[in-house]
């Protein structure tokens, strides 16, 4: 790579040491979890650099997560939407279905550094909750995981698979009984037992350290990504795409690309029955700078600073707020992100399944709507990468149900 | 001096200990929190501490969440809660009140506009939940320049050169959290309580009052004894939103029972 292509800003120097993006991030929390956090960094920066750590984290990621997952050239698919040449990122072959674990092996490592013996977690769709319980089992370590009622309700195959894997989940029935609201039990749960428990975050969201430390470990997706590419290819691609719910995923792949000027990207939020009716989740189209659940971001909020309810098709991308990093990346203008409503995710969720006989998590089949109108306005020498974050049998039954069907 | 200071320098004078009381505005109605206010001072309360309500109250515990769900039931703001300060100093000029809120509500009016609006209404001090020392820079500036106290949390974790910083920045009295949890826990532990205010208190010369777990005239008593004064909240909010569907008076009723109980217990003291 020549030096052309390097950036005016160096990405990867951010946060900053205490957290912040630009005015984004940080750790608005009660005074009681900043011992917590103090202590979560503190172990948190020894280890990163240790290669005994790393090389743990390797090998879990090899031989337990089956990494590195392949880039697969949608060749089928590519052709027919006429435009650029179309890689998906296979982490929905990951052990578990999903992204998800990368972050849960790498946070259970630094649990069992810590000598903490029980740890919780927020769950929206299940899955982060589904791989906080698989690495809880395989670690011996007691887990319970929030879920807000309504979500135990929607996704009551996740729920008994967490279950089978010795969790307890429990329904939190508090506000609007979601994402949002299991993510303030947790919170609330990790201040009262904050001795012997460890806070498992499943995205690049909450207080500082987690949107650092959660983006490094899902940074192995990018890296990856970038290695196979020039592998594949012989150069970089030209634009990268996934979804964001909270944003996980999506740091995960662009990370490693950030100092490329020209890898263009593309966040795809859940726009729900579009964004101009106000019910969707996608704060950075239609949201606010605030505070939530530790981190300054933009938010979905009401004119008195309320946050309001989401919606979505997609019930791990029905969130009303977005990782920090996301917030500043959109501010600088790095990074453009856009909406995929509920109907053109479906779509797009049908048509991957029937072109390249793999069936996509809704969350990820927002990112390859969006890929849908992308590739046609690029060139056949141009190259998309699109992070296929998870699989789609965990969606099966919601699928079948807005077909009328009963499975 | 700020009216939180003249309190507290005239309950020591008085060998009193300070009664701070919590409710959340709006929590059952609007038409409540006046009268409640009101029959508090009435009852022995010394500092009103008024929750504004939030959707996402991520400190409280399950009896004070079900008052903010309450408030926002009829969609309560932090500018009605603001009026209602406005309100009570009509008749009331000398009993502190402070809010007791999150960052995103003054987030979103901003910061200069609420300090000013706080001002005009007669706003003594501030405890924004999840706004700790380093986060709170920029709002500081609006307040101190307006002599509103920052209320600053020190809680059994806090390690004690971080107490030092804060109390080298606090104002008015500082707040300590008497249990790892959220409000309205039952663990009170008052040994432990007792250890941390000798070492925290050893840091500064403000008053010290101790809050969350506090439920009833003995458990006041056990803490009075510790600090300057004591903080209750989920004993009242539980006990409005028990009067729910009742009318204002004996809303403030109930609440007025609760606090003279505990008013006789910290003046035997
Ligand atoms: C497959 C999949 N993709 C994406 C997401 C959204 O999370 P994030 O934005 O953190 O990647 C989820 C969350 O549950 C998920 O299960």
């Amino acid at each position: 790579m020549n030096d052309s292509t390097k950036s005016a800003v160096d990405y990867s120097a951010f946060p900053d040491d205490r957290g912040h993006f630009g005015q984004f991030g940080g750790r608005f929390v009660s005074e009681t979890l900043i011992y917590a956090l103090d202590e979560l960094q503190e172990i948190y920066s020894s280890l990163k650099d240790n290669d005994e750590f790393q090389a743990e984290f390797d090998k879990d990621l090899a031989h337990y997560v089956g990494r590195p997952s392949p880039l697969y050239h949608a060749e089928r698919w590519s052709r027919e939407l006429g435009g650029a040449q179309i890689y998906l990122k296979r982490e929905d072959l990951n052990h578990t279905g999903a992204h998800k674990v990368n972050n849960t092996i790498g946070q259970a490592l630094l649990a069992k550094m810590t000598g903490k013996s029980r740890v919780i977690a927020e769950t929206g769709a299940g899955q982060h909750g589904v791989a906080t319980a698989t690495v809880a089992a395989r670690l011996g370590l007691k887990c319970q995981v929030y879920m807000g009622a309504e979500d135990v309700r929607r996704q009551a195959l996740n729920v008994y698979r967490m279950k089978l894997l010795g969790a307890e989940v429990i329904p939190v029935t508090s506000g609007s009984k979601t994402l949002k609201d299991a993510m303030n039990e947790a919170l609330r749960d990790w201040s009262t037992n904050v001795d012997d428990t460890f806070y498992i975050i499943g995205t690049v969201a909450g207080p500082h350290p987690y949107p650092k430390l959660v983006r490094d470990f899902q940074a192995v997706i990018g890296r990856e990504a970038r290695a196979q590419c020039l592998d594949m290819t012989g150069k970089l691609p030209d634009a990268l795409v996934a979804c964001v719910g909270g944003g996980s995923n999506a740091i995960g792949l662009f990370h490693p690309f950030l100092n490329d000027d020209t890898v263009a990207m593309y966040g795809v939020e859940a726009g729900g029955d579009g964004v101009e009716t106000g019910r969707h989740a996608a704060p950075l189209n239609d949201g606010v700078p605030g505070v939530l659940h530790g981190n300054r971001t933009y938010l979905m909020e009401d004119e008195n600073g309320q946050i309001i309810e989401t919606h979505s098709v997609s019930a791990g991308l029905d969130y009303p707020g977005v990782g920090p990093e996301h917030a500043w990346l959109k501010d600088l203008g790095r990074v453009k992100y856009v909406p995929i409503n509920d109907q053109e995710a479906l779509a797009a969720f049908r048509k991957t399944t029937r072109t390249e006989g793999i069936m996509p998590a809704l969350e990820s089949s927002h990112a390859l709507a969006y890929v849908e109108k992308l590739a046609p306005t690029m060139s056949p020498e141009q190259i998309i990468i699109v992070n296929l974050s998870g699989r789609g049998d965990k969606d099966i039954l919601t699928v079948a149900d807005i077909d009328g069907i009963t499975v | 001096m700020s009216r939180i200071s003249q309190t507290f320098s005239e309950l020591k004078q008085n060998g009193r200990k300070a009664l701070v009381a919590y409710i959340v505005n709006g929590d059952p109605t609007r038409e409540a929190t006046l009268p409640a206010m009101h029959k508090m001072v009435e009852q022995g309360v010394d500092i009103i501490e008024l929750g504004v309500p939030f959707s996402d109250p991520m400190a409280e515990g399950p009896v004070i969440q079900k008052g903010h769900e309450r408030a926002l039931e009829h969609h309560v703001s932090l500018t009605d809660t603001m009026a209602v300060v406005a309100e009570f100093r009509k008749t009331n000029q000398s009993t502190p009140v402070l809010l007791m809120g999150y960052a995103n509500p003054v987030e979103r009016m901003g910061y200069s506009v609420f300090a000013d609006k706080a001002e005009a209404a007669g706003v003594d001090g501030l405890l924004t939940v999840d706004l700790p020392l380093e986060e709170l820079t920029d709002l500081k500036r609006e307040l101190d320049s307006r002599d509103i106290d920052n209320i600053f949390l020190l809680a059994p974790t806090t390690r004690v050169e971080r107490a030092r910083d804060i109390a080298a920045n606090a104002s008015g009295f500082l707040y300590y959290v008497s249990l790892k949890g959220v409000t309205g826990a039952g663990h009170l532990d008052v040994d432990s309580v007792k250890q941390k205010l000798t070492e925290f208190g050893a840091l500064t010369e403000l008053p010290m009052c101790v809050g969350f777990g506090i439920k009833d005239a003995t458990s006041a008593k056990s803490v009075a004894v510790l600090a300057d004064g004591v903080v209750i909240g989920s004993v009242l909010v539980d006990a409005m939103g028990k009067a729910q569907g009742q009318t204002p008076d004996q809303i403030a009723e109930a609440v007025g029972a609760i606090i003279s109980d505990i008013r006789q217990a910290l003046d035997s003291l």
